[in-house]
Parts: structure tokens; C-alpha cells; sequence
């Protein structure tokens, strides 16, 4: 059939029209008959003990409906909000779990901690209410960063979590490791900061809620990547709805990135007032309010090295690092930086011995949890800095030391020291593919010029892999995990053929009404136009871990490829039925069931009508109906990696880099849609050239306040800081998911920080600099090239 | 945002009666002022908006003064043929001030009453030792720029245009803010018959002129003339985003290349 | 306040109270909510309109200054109702793939449209300049550039 529009096809988005149409449908969008308007009352301060809250004056302003504090919750019996993964300690101990109320009690752990809710007629009102609220604080000593709050004497967030160390973990083999080190002919060494991120997705978190109380239905929409999850933990840990009286949707949502796939406490305060109140209450984010209260990304400090022989093969890595949690922990919270991060310390190289430890930290500041790539781009920036600095050190080739250390294709499936194995893949022929792409041979011209402009050029390569496609059950449960990780899909086959695809995946940009119906089309040969998907909706879709991890079209994706193998197989048998033939004589192609060698033949709306039409039909063997359910636990996470080279220009008497070039040659197995997959690493890509150039998120020292708290201070990448990228695939294909994708969301997010810090090392290795930490800002490179060159003018 | 009393007049006479009422302020563009108030840090009780004063718009030049109305819009200037012709490195100030958006709504006497410490306008105006026209009186820029955020206008009182002496030459330089993408260090350059004056901002409290730079290019105003130079960075702005050593380093390197920019033939 | 002006080409009769933002006034009141407020301080310019044929910011614009003005939002821009009927620019975007989750593009596109006015034969280097002004998350900015571009080509091929 012509419109039939399949796997390696671009056809243009099917979600476009009502987005450029002004037609989306946000959660800020919302309107309710009698809705209200709830805003939260946050601290001002890092640290606080909450001595009294008076809002008699705010209960008396002009329409105010209520105002709510911690202690109402506590008397009402709701629960804090759970962490999804429990990891375990060196000493085999879990992780210390300190309780996360909704709002707080007894002491503020962070600016921005909520500390009210007011619900007023309108937004307005509420706001002028929540500054009427008098809150007697008692301010006590803060502390932002890790190494701070470690410290002896360090001020304490939770009085059962001493030195704020929520886990002392580790992973690997530390005796290995150590002889590893005690034969090494050389031993590089990085200290680096992996820079604090403010994930900033353009839309605002929003919560609607309503309450119907002749039913007992809750109503949740939320600005969220997982409903289904939103539901399960909301409905069971904090609220004790039954699930069944409470439907979450998540409708369109404006960019995801990790920031909305945590279970956060404005979705349950909003749910829970709604009901109190009695009648709708909606919440809406300002950003300078998201800046404090989204989770935020990354923010480690670490130590790593790695041994080498003296043909520069490496013998083994060893990595120490400070991971930040914040005031609390988020959903994924302590997952982020120990089980998806350390895993990925081999890289794409042969590594016989790595060791890692990571000490999980409490600050009084805003929960971290899982940004775009989450530990992937924090283990590939350590892997990739360490083979620089030991080409550097050793005076090999940056290319060179690559290819002798990369794990060959021939070797995969290849078990890594560090639990995972990777299936497939192919890291030297990701990397020639770069080096041709990106004119690697007219570097050299190409510095000359700039150097005859005053201007230092800079090459930096970054050979990566990851894990995703988040995630087999059974791995992460021995990891922490306290829930599944697979997913659901069902293909409903009406009687006319089109087809309703329900899936527990959530598309906020990544193009899955267009992927996903590519995916049906070709399986079940019906066009393109005829297919649509739902979801984001609880009460539509049967059930879903939701879209986080590269795992929609890996996890999803081989859901989708299931349910639909079940419903040839279905189709099959009312083929064989209506054909007089035996079901096994019965060959589906093209949207076709034909008895092999014969004209005989029943298209796939003859056996869709046959479905629902069941005259002389066997019942006794054959239900009616054509719809068929999958759900899909991969038996291994995904593998995708590549080669991302960057070329940068810095100008020396500012400090100012140009990102002149980028090149990515990445494998993310079968691609589905050219189109979507270029697109997806274009904006991975500028995320992580945020990450290395632009994005700082900073906390005063001394007062905990954040400084980077508005688009004014926080450096979002604009269309004027990016280069046009090249970006092209060199594909294996995975070995156990259905369609052989592996995902394509996160791996821009985690190849680029290396390369584009490696470019801007190499520009300035001529001044013995081997190491910047990112955001490598103009003040950061001037003030290096001031150190390197003392009593020197930069010029 | 706080409810408030709004009014918007046709005439400088009727808005000056205005600005005399208990807690009036005046609205220019708005580009400063509403998200201030939309952030609950600023509450007027009534605001007049200036936009429909015809007399506050526009801009003349007779070869040796360009005066442009305090309402005049950056977009505006930055595509004037006169402002183009008489002070070029104006019209180029002009169209790099914020973005497109705030450029078809700010204005200049909103820049100018503002004050804000990184705007770019505030180095121009002093650099070109312009001056300011109010509904009471004129002002010499060397007289107007207060600190931060403080002017010399009084309550009540409306910038009403600016005089701009036409100089032999003139340019901007600016080194912007990565994220604000106001001036992390702005320097202006203005040369005279008597002399060359330079203007920085973005870097202190406040506007202020530089005087060694001013005597070095008035003995030679050429960009090899201020190689090197750097100011004390005693007193200079410190955030995120520049230490105060590198903003003092910035002026002497926005110097130069606002020299270089002024000597460049006209396009 | 009572207030007159032209709202996608019609004309619209509305009491505001003069705190009133326009993004308000358009989303809250006149239900066109496909424009779209992503910051605070006036920078992401997920709200742009056109304001007598000029893109501004209307979070930053109070509701009664547009007495007597002419306002057109993302969703006066197409002919009629289809992918056939879209202008050009919002074709174009649709056609390079410049959009992901769709949040900013309605100020993309009311930002894109006025650019493409003043921009007869528009290089890649001034489209990025002009987007200064509107922040996007997704799409690392490269096909909003192609989709300007050829948005820009098509609206000047039609005059």
C-alpha cells in the first residue's frame, strides 16, 4: 500500500500542526469551571528552623480560600514523597532516607523549600496573601557544596544523617585496581567539578487538580513525563488515594529533559487542596520559582586517574567522587550519580580494572536528580579527560591512544568490569567516520589561520558510549530499583483498520505520534495517516513507566513492535479462518494475509471488520475484536555511543570561544526516523555545548542563596552560541531489542562536554594548561592564560 | 503585578501633572519597569504611560547636534539615516541593545532615567557629553548619571530629549553579559575638536568617564595608543560571570576595539 | 478600563484592569493561549506577537497600551483550517522539523515572521542574531535557522 510510511523513513511530524497552529494543549493552558488559583510561599532562606507561622493576616485578604502549612499535612496524614531507588552502602548498609514532606516541617532545607500553599480566586490575590503569611524563621548556618559538607563541623541538614553523608557507595573491584595502578608505567590525574545544570525546560511546571466528591475522583493534570508513575506514587505514598480514584494526565508537555520526570510536591499539595477546598485548584511556575524548586542536574566533585603501561595501554581507572542530592532526595535521586554513572567508567575502551567510590552528600540546596544524559555525560566527561591528559602527558596522539585502547567490533558482545555488558557496537569505525566528516587532515591549516588572526584553535574529541533504554527489571531491582522499568503498549485494531496506539511512554517533543506510527505502519502495512497514539492519561492508558532514559522507542518502541506481532499473529488466525486455510499456510506482508502460493488472499481491513463482525465466526476458538496488549522488560540496557569532534577559536585577550565546528558521528542503532533522530542530537548536542560554555548553576557560599536564579544570570544556549552541527549515524544494531534501536535521546547530552573542553584544552595546551573546568567561561580562560603566563599581557 | 492607577496623556504639560501625584512613576517603554513590578518589586500607585506623546518622539539633526526625543524607541534609532549619518556608532549602539523585541519597545529616556549600571545608552550620552532636556530644565551628562540606578532627575521632573554634539568620530564597544546580554564591560568612545572622552559601563556602580584612557587618545587616538591598558580593578563590579580583574582588563580591550571601530571608514 | 483594538483581525471590546498583562489578557480572558509565557524577565520570548506589524514581547507589555492598536497572535497567522492553509513560516517550520515540544515556537514564529519583513535575502548569521530574543530548549536552534530561512524565502517569492 502507498501511504504505508515505515521504518528509515522521514515523513514530516503529525504533532506539528497543532503546535505551530497555536493549538497545543499545556497544562498552564487549563481552565475549569470554578477553578482557583493556588501559589506557594517558599523560603527565602538555605537553612531555617520554623519556629511559628502566622497567616491569620493572609486567611482575612480578599479572596483567599485557604492557606495550608506543613503542620495541616502532618495532621491530615500525608505522607512524604518517596525516592524511587534505595542504594547501599560500602558497609552494606542502605542509604540514609530522611523524610521529604511536601511542605516543610520544622526546619527549610533550601531556598525555595515550600513552606505554604495559598488558594485564592485568583493568582494574584494568592500571591498577595503568601507575602501577608509571617513566618518566624530561625536562620541557622548553611552550606552548597560538597566538599564543604563534609567537613567536620559542617552544619547539619537531618540530625540522624551525621557529616550529611546520605551513602558512601562504591563499585568495583578496589584490590584489582590497586595493582592495576602499582604496574603502571604512567598515571594521569584530573581533579574537575562537574558544573551544577538547571535543566530549564521552556514550559514551566503546572498542576491542575479537582475533586469530585460523589465519586471519590481525583483529577491530576501535570506537567509530567511518567503519569502512570505520578499516580502510583502520589496516589499510594503520599496521598492514599486508590489508584483506581485517581487519574493523572500529562498532555502536552513543553520539554521534559529529566526536570519533570520526578513525583514532586506541588503535584500533591495541588491534588490534596483541590479536594479541601472543593473546587479546582491550579498552580503554575514562574521560572524565577522553577530556578529553586525544579531539580536541577550533575554537580559533582571528583578525583580520578587512570594507569597506563608505557605503549599507553590502559591498565585501570580509579574514581573518587562527591555527588550533591541537595536538601532531599528526589525520585531517582541517589540512582543518578553511583548505578548511572560509575558503569560507564570503561567507555568504549578495554579496561581490565576499574574502581569507583562515590560519597552521596546533603547540601541545603534544591534536590538533584536526573538531567538530560544523568551520570553518562558526569562518567564520560571523567573517561575522556583522563585519555587527554594521558595523551597529553605521554606525548601520544589523541586519535592514536583512542584507537589502541577502543574495545574492537569484533569483541562485542564485551563484558566491562563494571556490571554492564555492552551487546554491540562499533567505536573506531564512529570515530573514522568523524575524522572524515569533520576535515580532521585541514586542522592544522586551519589553526595557522587562526593563530595569523590572533586566535587559538582547538580540536577536541570525545569517543563515547552509554547506557539506556532504561532499563531490564531485573538488573535494576539488584540495583536499588523499587519498581519495574519495562513498558506497555496496545494496538487497537478498529473495525474499520485504522489503529489507536495506548502507550505508557510520554511524548513531550521527541516526535512519537510520528515514530511510533511509522513503527505500526510498517508492521501492520496500514498507512501512516491511519494510525494514531495515545498517551500521557491514566485512564486511557493501561499502565507505563512513562519517557526518561532513552527508553521510549527502545522500551516503548519494543512494546509497540510486540503488541503488533501479536496482532498478525491474531490477524492470522481470522485470516485463516475466513480463507478456509490452515493458519500456518497464512503469510502477513504489506498489510496482506495470502496463503503462500496462491491468489487467496484477505487485506488487513477485511480481517479487521471480520474481527468485529463475527459472523460464522469459531467462537469457540477465536475471540472477536482485534486489540492486543505487550509488555516489553528488556533483558539488557542499550548501548549507544559515537565520536563527537569540536573545533573551537578562542579569542586570547577575552577569553570568548567560538565554537567553530562540530561533528557527531553516532551509533543509536535501527533508525526509525532520520529526521527526529538528527533533531533529537541537534538538541542534546547544544545541551551539553550549554553544559561546557554557558551553564553555571552557583550558590553563595556563606548565605546558600542561588545566584544564577533567573534567565538574566543562568546562560541559556541562544541561536547565536551554537554552530550549525554535522551530524551523521554509523549504526549497529542492538542485539536483543526487537527493532534494534537503542535511543538517541541523551547521547548529544553525553558525548559533547568532553569534546567541546578537550577543544578548549588543546587551544591552550601550548600554555602547559591540561584542564578547565566547565563552563569554560571568557573570565575562566583569561584568568588561566593570566596564571599560565604571569606578568604577561594576554596578547 | 500590584493593581495600580493608569492614565496615558498626550502632552509633556499633562504627564508632568500626573508625575506629581503620591507614588506616579512614568512608563516608557516598560522594558525595565514591568518586569520589575510583575516581580512584586516595585508597586506604583499609578503609573502614566508615555507612549502617546507626540512631542516625546523623534529625531532631528542639523550636523552639529543630533537631539532625539526621550520616547524614541532603540529600533528607531538604530535604523535612523540621521542618527546613521551623524553619530554611526550610535545607530550600531542602538541595534545591539537586548534583542529585536525590547528594541521595538525601549526607549531612550527609559534607558537614561533608569540607570541601570549595565545598560549601553548611559555610555553613550556621557561619552558624547551630551545633553539631557527635561520638562524643568537641561542637564549636562557629566551632571546626570548619580549611581546606581540614581539620576539627577527629581520626582516629577520628565526627560523630555537629548542633544547629542555630532563628534569627529565615535563608536561602542561592548562585551556582553553571556546570559543578560546587557554590558558585561560597554566602553564608548567619542572624539572632539578639544579632546576624546571615553565612557564605560557595565563594569562599576555606576557610568563613569575614564580619564587616562580620554588623555591618552586625546594625545593620540589610535587603538595602539591604549595597548595594554588596564584600569585598578579596586571598586569594579564582581558576579558569576567576571571577576573585577577581567572587567578592568575588558576596558582596556573594548577601548581599543572602540577606537579601531571609530577610525573604521562608514559603510 | 475599556479598551478597543484589533485582535487578529477583528475587532475586540475588553475591561481590563490596568495591571493586566497582555499575555494575560490574551490567554486568560480571550482563551487564545498559543501564546506562551516561559520566563519572568522578559528574555524567552515564548509570548511574542506582533503589535502593529512589529514582534514584541507581550508578557512585557500591559494590556491597556494596546487601546486603539493591532495585535496578531500565532493563531491569526494561518488562512484557514489545514497544513494547506498555514502561512508560510509555519509551514516551514513544520517542513524542516524546527520544533520539538512546541512551546516556544509560537513565538519562533511571531518573532520569524517579523524578521523575514526586514529581511528580504536573510543569511544564517542574521537569523541567529535575530532570535537573541526567543530561547529554545530542544532543537539546539539549527532547524529553527533552516526553517526561518525557508520561511523567509517562501513569504519573499510570494510578494
Amino acid at each position: 500500500m502507498s501511504q504505508i510510511i515505515g521504518i528509515g523513513a522521514s515523513p514530516l511530524r503529525k504533532e506539528d500542526l497543532r503546535f505551530v497552529s497555536g493549538r497545543g494543549h499545556y497544562v498552564a493552558d487549563i481552565k475549569r469551571p470554578g477553578m482557583t488559583a493556588g501559589v506557594f510561599l517558599r523560603s527565602p532562606h538555605a537553612h531555617a528552623r520554623i519556629k511559628a507561622i502566622d497567616s491569620t493576616a493572609a486567611q482575612a485578604m480578599p479572596g483567599v480560600l485557604a492557606v495550608f502549612t506543613g503542620a495541616d499535612l502532618k495532621a491530615a496524614n500525608v505522607g512524604g514523597l518517596p525516592c524511587g531507588w534505595g542504594i547501599t552502602g560500602k558497609d552494606g548498609k542502605p542509604m540514609k532516607e530522611p523524610p521529604h514532606p511536601p511542605l516543610a516541617q520544622e526546619k527549610v532545607r533550601h531556598v525555595g523549600d515550600a513552606v505554604a500553599f495559598v488558594v485564592a480566586e485568583s493568582a494574584e490575590q494568592a500571591r498577595a496573601a503568601a507575602e501577608a503569611i509571617v513566618v518566624d524563621f530561625e536562620v541557622l548556618p548553611a552550606v552548597s557544596g560538597v566538599l564543604e559538607a563534609l567537613r567536620p563541623g559542617a552544619p547539619m541538614l537531618f540530625d540522624d544523617v551525621p557529616g550529611n553523608l546520605c551513602c558512601d557507595w562504591e563499585l568495583g573491584d578496589a584490590v584489582a585496581t590497586k595493582q592495576a595502578f602499582a604496574k603502571a608505567a604512567h598515571v594521569a590525574h584530573v581533579s574537575l567539578v562537574n558544573n551544577r545544570l538547571v535543566g530549564n525546560p521552556m514550559e514551566p511546571r503546572a498542576a491542575v487538580a479537582e475533586y469530585e466528591p460523589t465519586t471519590g475522583q481525583y483529577t491530576l493534570w501535570t506537567t509530567s513525563q511518567f503519569p502512570h508513575v505520578v499516580r502510583l506514587l502520589m496516589g499510594s505514598a503520599v496521598l492514599s488515594i486508590p489508584q483506581h480514584k485517581l487519574r493523572v494526565v500529562a498532555p502536552d508537555v513543553g520539554g521534559g529533559f529529566g526536570v519533570k520526570q520526578f513525583h514532586y510536591a506541588e503535584e500533591a499539595v495541588v491534588t490534596w487542596a483541590a479536594a479541601k477546598v472543593g473546587r479546582p485548584v491550579k498552580w503554575v511556575c514562574e521560572r524565577s520559582e522553577g530556578f529553586i524548586s525544579d531539580a536541577h542536574g550533575r554537580d559533582h566533585v571528583t578525583e580520578a586517574e587512570l594507569a597506563l603501561d608505557e605503549t599507553g595501554k590502559f591498565l585501570g581507572i580509579r574514581v573518587k567522587t562527591l555527588a550533591n542530592m541537595g536538601g532531599y532526595l528526589s525520585t531517582f535521586g541517589p540512582n543518578i550519580p553511583t548505578n548511572l554513572y560509575a558503569p560507564l567508567l570503561s567507555g568504549v575502551y578495554t579496561i581490565p580494572a576499574i574502581y569507583c567510590e562515590v560519597k552521596v552528600v546533603f547540601t541545603n540546596t534544591v534536590p538533584v536528580d536526573a538531567y538530560r544524559g544523568a551520570g553518562r555525560p558526569e562518567a564520560t566527561f571523567v573517561v575522556e579527560r583522563l585519555v587527554d591528559v594521558a595523551a597529553m602527558e605521554m606525548g601520544i596522539d589523541k586519535v592514536e591512544i583512542r584507537r589502541r585502547n577502543m574495545i574492537p567490533k569484533e569483541a562485542y558482545p564485551y563484558q566491562t568490569p563494571v556490571i554492564v555488558q555492552y551487546d554491540s557496537g562499533d567505536p573506531a569505525g564512529c570515530l573514522a567516520g568523524a575524522i572524515d566528516s569533520a576535515d580532521v587532515a585541514g586542522f592544522a591549516a586551519r589553526k595557522q589561520a587562526s593563530l595569523a588572526k590572533g586566535k587559538l584553535r582547538g580540536m577536541g574529541f570525545s569517543t563515547y558510549i552509554e547506557a539506556c533504554g532504561l532499563a531490564p527489571s531485573r538488573i535494576a531491582g539488584r540495583l536499588g530499583a523499587r519498581g519495574g522499568l519495562y513498558e506497555s503498549a496496545t494496538v487497537r485494531v478498529h473495525p474499520t483498520g485504522h489503529v489507536t496506539v495506548l502507550i505508557g511512554t510520554h511524548n513531550h517533543g521527541q516526535g512519537h505520534e510520528t515514530t511510533f506510527a511509522q513503527i505500526v505502519s510498517e508492521k501492520l502495512g496500514v498507512p501512516f495517516a491511519n494510525v494514531d497514539i495515545v498517551f500521557g492519561d491514566t485512564d486511557k492508558v493501561q499502565f507505563g513507566m512513562g519517557t526518561y532514559g532513552s527508553r521510549s522507542l527502545a522500551v516503548g518502541g519494543s512494546a509497540l513492535a510486540r503488541a503488533s506481532d501479536k496482532v498478525i499473529t491474531k490477524g492470522k488466525k481470522i485470516a485463516a479462518h475466513l480463507l478456509e486455510a490452515d493458519e500456518q499456510d497464512v503469510d502477513f506482508s504489506a498489510g496482506v494475509f495470502a496463503i503462500a502460493g496462491t491468489d487467496r488472499k484477505k487485506t488487513f481491513e477485511e480481517v479487521a471488520l471480520a474481527a468485529y463482525v463475527p459472523h460464522d465466526y469459531p467462537l469457540e476458538i477465536l475471540e472477536p475484536g482485534l486489540e492486543e496488549q505487550a509488555y516489553y522488560d528488556p533483558v539488557n540496557f542499550t548501548y549507544p555511543g559515537g565520536a563527537h569532534i569540536a573545533e573551537v577559536e578562542i579569542d586570547p585577550e577575552t577569553g570568548v570561544v567560538s565554537l567553530e565546528k562540530y561533528t557527531a558521528v553516532d551509533d543509536v542503532g535501527t533508525v526509525i526516523n532520520p529526521m527526529i533522530v538528527e533533531g533529537q542530537l541537534h538538541g542534546g548536542i547544544a545541551q551539553g555545548i550549554g553544559q561546557a560554555l554557558f551553564e553555571n548553576c552557583v550558590y553563595d557560599d556563606e548565605s546558600g542563596q542561588l545566584l544564577s536564579g533567573s534567565f538574566m544570570d543562568y546562560c541559556m544556549p541562544r541561536a547565536d552560541s551554537v554552530p550549525s552541527m554535522k551530524i551523521s549515524t554509523h549504526s549497529t544494531i542492538c542485539t536483543h531489542t526487537p527493532l534494534g534501536s537503542k535511543g538517541c535521546g541523551e547521547v548529544g547530552t553525553i558525548g559533547s562536554p568532553a569534546a567541546v573542553t578537550n577543544a578548549v584544552v588543546d587551544a591552550l595546551a601550548h600554555l602547559g594548561i591540561t584542564h578547565i573546568d566547565m563552563p569554560a567561561s571568557p573570565n575562566r580562560i583569561w584568568r588561566l592564560i593570566q596564571n599560565a603566563m604571569p606578568g604577561q599581557a594576554a596578547e | 503585578m500590584r493593581s495600580f492607577a493608569y492614565d496615558r496623556p498626550a502632552t509633556i504639560d499633562r504627564a508632568v501633572a500626573l508625575l506629581a501625584g503620591e507614588g506616579a512613576l512614568a512608563l516608557a517603554g516598560g522594558m525595565t519597569l514591568l518586569p520589575t513590578m510583575k516581580l512584586r518589586l516595585s508597586a506604583p500607585e499609578a503609573l502614566v504611560d508615555l507612549s502617546s506623546i507626540a512631542d516625546l518622539k523623534g529625531i532631528a539633526s542639523d550636523g552639529k547636534t543630533l537631539t532625539i526625543g526621550a520616547m524614541t524607541r532603540h529600533a528607531d534609532v538604530a535604523r535612523s539615516a540621521e542618527v546613521a549619518k551623524a553619530i554611526p556608532g550610535l545607530a550600531r549602539l542602538a541595534g545591539r541593545i537586548g534583542d529585536p523585541q525590547v528594541r521595538n519597545r525601549g526607549t531612550l529616556g527609559g534607558s537614561l532615567a533608569n540607570n541601570d549600571p549595565a545598560a549601553d545608552y548611559p555610555a553613550a550620552v556621557l561619552a558624547l557629553g551630551a545633553t539631557l532636556v527635561t520638562s524643568r530644565r537641561e542637564i549636562a551628562a557629566d551632571e546626570f548619571f548619580r549611581g546606581m540606578f540614581e539620576t539627577a532627575l527629581e520626582p516629577g521632573e520628565l526627560l523630555t530629549a537629548v542633544r547629542f554634539p555630532v563628534p569627529y568620530a565615535a563608536a561602542y564597544a561592548k562585551f556582553p553579559h553571556p546570559a543578560s546580554r546587557f554590558a558585561l564591560v560597554g566602553v564608548f568612545v567619542a572624539q572632539f575638536k578639544a579632546g576624546v572622552r571615553v565612557a564605560v559601563t557595565g563594569a562599576a556602580s555606576s557610568v563613569f568617564r575614564c580619564h587616562p584612557l580620554e588623555a591618552r587618545l586625546s594625545e593620540n587616538f589610535a587603538p595602539e595608543a591604549v595597548a595594554g591598558f588596564t584600569v585598578d580593578p579596586k571598586g569594579l563590579n564582581s558576579d558569576i560571570h567576571a571577576e573585577p580583574a577581567f572587567r578592568a582588563h575588558l576596558i582596556g580591550v573594548m577601548a581599543r576595539r572602540a577606537v579601531a571601530a571609530a577610525l573604521q571608514p562608514a559603510v | 478600563m475599556k479598551i478597543s483594538f484589533k485582535l487578529n483581525g477583528k475587532p475586540v471590546d475588553v475591561d481590563v484592569e490596568p495591571s493586566l498583562l497582555l499575555s494575560e489578557l490574551l490567554r486568560d480572558k480571550l482563551d487564545l493561549t498559543g501564546t506562551h509565557v516561559g520566563c519572568d524577565t522578559s528574555q524567552c520570548g515564548a509570548c511574542v506577537v506582533h503589535l502593529d506589524d512589529e514582534s514584541v514581547k507581550s508578557c512585557t507589555i500591559l494590556a491597556v497600551s494596546v487601546d486603539g492598536r493591532d495585535v496578531t497572535t500565532v493563531e491569526g497567522l494561518a488562512l484557514g483550517e489545514g497544513i494547506d492553509r498555514l502561512h508560510p513560516m509555519q509551514r516551514a517550520f513544520h517542513e524542516n522539523h524546527g520544533l520539538q515540544c512546541g512551546f516556544c515556537t509560537p513565538g519562533m514564529l511571531m518573532s520569524a515572521i517579523d524578521f523575514a519583513k526586514r529581511h528580504p535575502k536573510p543569511t544564517e548569521h542574521e537569523v541567529r542574531q535575530w532570535l537573541e530574543g526567543n530561547i529554545c530548549r530542544c532543537t539546539g536552534y539549527q532547524n529553527i535557522v533552516r526553517s526561518v530561512l525557508a520561511g523567509a524565502a517562501a513569504m519573499n517569492a510570494g510578494n
